[in-house]
């Protein structure tokens, strides 16, 4: 069973963060699509899915003979809700929103 | 228009009864999801989620039903009920790993983009957090503020 511990090592790794990034876009996502575009081998790509799929950041369906790889948030927003009380959620989310929006990005 | 779904896995510390009871019984899901779910839980029967004030936020058809194992509910907007095309499909699992409850809830048929794949994918997080906190520790978290406005 996953624990805190393997969501925050799962996170420690840019190249992990980037799966996830992938595949907050675009869900469903097979391996040999995860690795196009990337210039991590198939190999490594499919270490670091075992270990985000072990600490329950990435949730996979069989269709057919695919193996789709699914974006799970909830642990990441299990471990938030542990440290931001009832009534911060909302002022945090104006910092961020501030943050983005000072920074150019989209909110 | 390209049709997306969402899967979210959750592991509780739990009996599949109670987890069954934190999606079906209203007096359940008030504590922890705010706006909760209504319906004889018959195949074929309607269900309506409600907020607190009783507002029909979501209605859909049940389309299996299978305690407490398996749900699986059409879900549209409460204008779009007697549109077939715009109702998309959420899917409750409950399953036992070792002496942990293992619930999957998969969100598809959704159109990509639209108001409701968005509003959804911030919604579920929140609902099963907070289902996860009330089974394991009695309190809920104070998140579905955001849940109800984004339904709309």
């Amino acid at each position: 069973m996953a624990t805190d511990d393997d969501v925050f090592k799962a996170l420690a790794d840019g190249s992990r963060r980037l799966i996830l990034d992938r595949l907050r876009e675009a869900g469903g996502l097979a391996l040999g699509q995860l690795c196009d575009g990337h210039d991590m081998s198939r190999q490594a790509v499919s270490k670091h899915l075992a270990i985000l799929e072990a600490a329950n950041l990435v949730v996979t369906v069989r269709r057919g003979r695919e193996k789709l790889h699914f974006l799970n948030p909830v642990p990441i927003h299990d471990i938030a809700m542990r440290w931001v009380g009832r009534f911060q959620t909302k002022h945090l989310q104006a910092l961020h929103t501030l943050k983005k929006a000072l920074h150019g990005d989209p909110p | 228009m390209t049709a997306t779904e969402y899967h979210y896995t959750t592991y509780i510390k739990s009996t599949p009864e109670k987890v069954w009871a934190a999606i079906t019984n209203p007096e359940f899901a008030h504590q922890y999801w705010g706006n909760a779910n209504f319906s004889d839980w018959k195949q074929g029967s309607r269900w309506e989620h409600r907020t607190t004030a009783g507002a029909a936020v979501i209605t859909g058809i049940v389309r299996e039903c299978v305690p407490p194992k398996r749900l699986v509910l059409s879900w549209a907007g409460t204008g779009d009920h007697d549109d077939p095309a715009k109702h998309s499909r959420v899917t409750f699992e409950i399953g036992l790993i070792k002496d942990m409850i293992r619930l999957h809830v998969t969100h598809d048929h959704l159109v990509a983009g639209s108001d409701m794949a968005k509003g959804i994918s911030g919604g579920w997080p929140r609902v099963l957090s907070s289902m996860k906190s009330l089974l394991e520790t009695g309190i809920p978290l104070d998140t579905w503020a955001g849940f109800e406005s984004c339904c709309h």
